[in-house]
């Protein structure tokens, strides 16, 4: 019980950032058209590649002479950046086809 | 003034750009540049973190070889994923964000994977690295699959016997193994190795059994699980833009989850555990009454070219065959004769919710002439001819009738009520629910079988003569 109180203590900050963010979530999301659910479900998914600064983070924190622990974090940004960019492009690619309409 | 300040209000300002970028992708004018300020805020945190990120305990060091490789690792990824994302045909689409969705998953699980053994002694810690493995890699192997599955190299789901009991087993195992591993702290990495690769196992169970056509709704799952996972890093470093990203997309992720089971009117259970088509429930419900009849390429051309109002019911069939730029063709044709067409839009039309606006989008259909549903269903009874390419279930009536019927309740397109149907399709095999139609009976119902794009094209030229 006391290691509880004392994690959600020493984390209140983060924790109310959570649950703002969830409730931001839920609004923004909440009257899209259909028309929209996939960009939108592509461009959400593009923006969960933040996890990629983690990657970044993990790498500056590992000493240089760690080879394998170097080797994963390089494949863990390769990842993230594949998330990042390959998300951003595809919803711009879609986005691109519904504004030729006008 | 503080370096770390300067990063702080960058991550601000991403944090910002996310929400913003997620507000304007919600409507159709602001969407392209919503996406554009959501990417803006990303490079900018991206960048910042490389230059500016210290960590609080100064472990953190910035050797030339570290950087090169991190540049390197960006360059790689860029260029792969913008080849692919602008190469990749429109129908492929769903498989795509799928895929790079498991990217992500994969990143935060090897991030999990590196960071266990800095925080051995820190158990809030621990369990926020190991959450973030377990969702990070179900989210990458369930991603994988289910882009394995829309691709069609994985066809049919696969049943496996009691599969429902054998997946909360593993699921429960899961878990305990996780908070055994948070309490018992082993020292050595072999365990969360396993971990890592039970969770993987799992992923694949998760999704393996689930149908085609519910893939979406799958997709849009795992993409909040990431989100969630990348939440759980940013909890770990205390690094505010990972846990407002994650976040966002973990709530966002989650609402349009439900969003497009409403579309369905399925509930998400149901999507997960009771698998469409599943072997027990495709019945046969109602009987066959009366017989398909056949409709020639003139005679339709006849039946169209006369009609005051066409509407045109397009689903997946019409994307596989690549015939959106010939039913546009078709459309513009028939509008010159003044032929008044639209496109009827079922929520679930081809593979993702709003994948077909996409799809006639890219063949220059102006936006109005897509009508959704609840629009068009009460158009019908004046319409006069109603062509349905390569749909199927979302005019199948049985989801209005048929108790017993698999789709029974979910919402359908009217198109019974209009004076002539005709249905292209390759042949009479059942749609991706695996049930037969009743609509294909109807005596008001033609069939014009053959593939969309030559049919539709045959059409055209023939139109064209009249």
């Amino acid at each position: 019980m006391n290691q509880i109180i004392n994690f959600l203590g020493e984390n209140i900050q983060m924790i109310y950032i959570i649950i703002l963010s969830v409730f931001v979530g839920v609004e923004v999301i909440g009257k899209v058209p259909a028309v929209l659910h996939t960009p939108l479900m592509s461009g959400a998914n593009a923006i969960h590649g933040v996890v990629i600064v983690g990657a970044i983070i993990v790498m500056l924190n590992t000493p240089a002479e760690n080879i394998l622990s170097l080797a994963l974090g390089f494949v863990a940004v390769v990842f993230g950046t594949l998330n990042v960019v390959g998300g951003f492009a595809v919803t711009d690619r879609m986005l691109e086809m519904f504004k030729k309409k006008k | 003034m503080e370096i770390k300040y300067i990063l702080d209000i960058i991550y601000l300002v991403a944090s910002v750009t996310f929400v913003l970028g997620l507000k304007m992708l919600s409507h159709p004018d602001s969407a392209r540049k919503g996406n554009l300020y959501a990417a803006f805020g990303m490079t900018l945190a991206i960048v910042g973190t490389i230059l500016l990120y210290n960590h609080s305990d100064g472990y953190t060091t910035r050797e030339p070889i570290k950087i090169i490789l991190i540049l390197a690792a960006i360059g790689v990824g860029t260029v792969a994923g913008w080849l692919t994302a602008s190469k990749v045909q429109m129908t492929k689409m769903p498989e795509l964000v799928s895929l790079f969705n498991g990217m992500g998953g994969a990143c935060a699980a090897i991030i999990g994977l590196m960071e266990y053994e800095h925080n051995l002694g820190k158990t809030g810690a621990l369990a926020t690295i190991i959450a973030g493995l377990i969702i990070g890699s179900v989210s990458f192997s369930g991603s994988v699959i289910a882009f394995l599955k829309l691709n069609e190299t994985m066809k049919k789901p696969i049943r496996i016997p009691k599969y429902n009991i054998l997946n909360t087993v593993v699921m429960i195992t899961l878990v305990l193994f996780g908070a055994y591993i948070v309490y018992a702290q082993p020292e050595h990495l072999f365990l969360v190795v396993l971990l890592f690769v039970f969770a993987l196992v799992y992923g694949v169970l998760f999704v393996i059994p689930i149908g085609g056509a519910d893939m979406p709704v799958v997709i849009s799952l795992l993409n909040s699980f990431t989100g969630l996972a990348a939440a759980f890093g940013g909890f770990l470093y205390q690094n505010q833009v990972m846990l407002t990203g994650g976040i966002l997309v973990g709530s966002a992720g989650t609402i349009l989850t439900l969003a497009m089971c409403k579309a369905m009117n399925r509930p998400l259970s149901n999507v997960i555990f009771g698998a469409f088509g599943g072997g027990t429930v495709v019945g046969s419900g109602a009987e066959v009454n009366g017989s398909i009849k056949d409709i020639s390429i003139s005679d339709t051309a006849i039946l169209m070219n006369y009609a005051k109002k066409v509407v045109i019911v397009p689903g997946y069939g019409l994307a596989v065959a690549q015939a959106q730029h010939v039913i546009h063709e078709l459309e513009l044709l028939l509008e010159e004769r003044g032929v008044e067409v639209v496109y009827a839009i079922h929520p679930v039309a081809g593979r993702m919710p709003g994948h077909m606006n996409v799809l006639l989008a890219e063949s220059n259909v102006s936006y109005d002439k897509l009508v959704e549903m609840e629009d068009i269903n009460p158009q019908f009874a004046n319409t006069d001819v109603v062509l349905v390419v390569g749909a199927n279930d979302v005019v199948n009536p049985a989801a209005k009738t048929d108790p017993s019927s698999p789709i029974f309740g979910m919402p359908i397109l009217d198109v019974e009520n209009a004076t002539n149907i005709i249905v292209n399709k390759r042949s009479m095999n059942a749609g991706y629910a695996g049930i037969d139609n009743l609509l294909f009976y109807q005596p008001k119902t033609s069939m014009l079988f053959g593939d969309a794009k030559g049919v539709l094209a045959k059409l055209v030229s023939e139109l064209k003569q009249m």
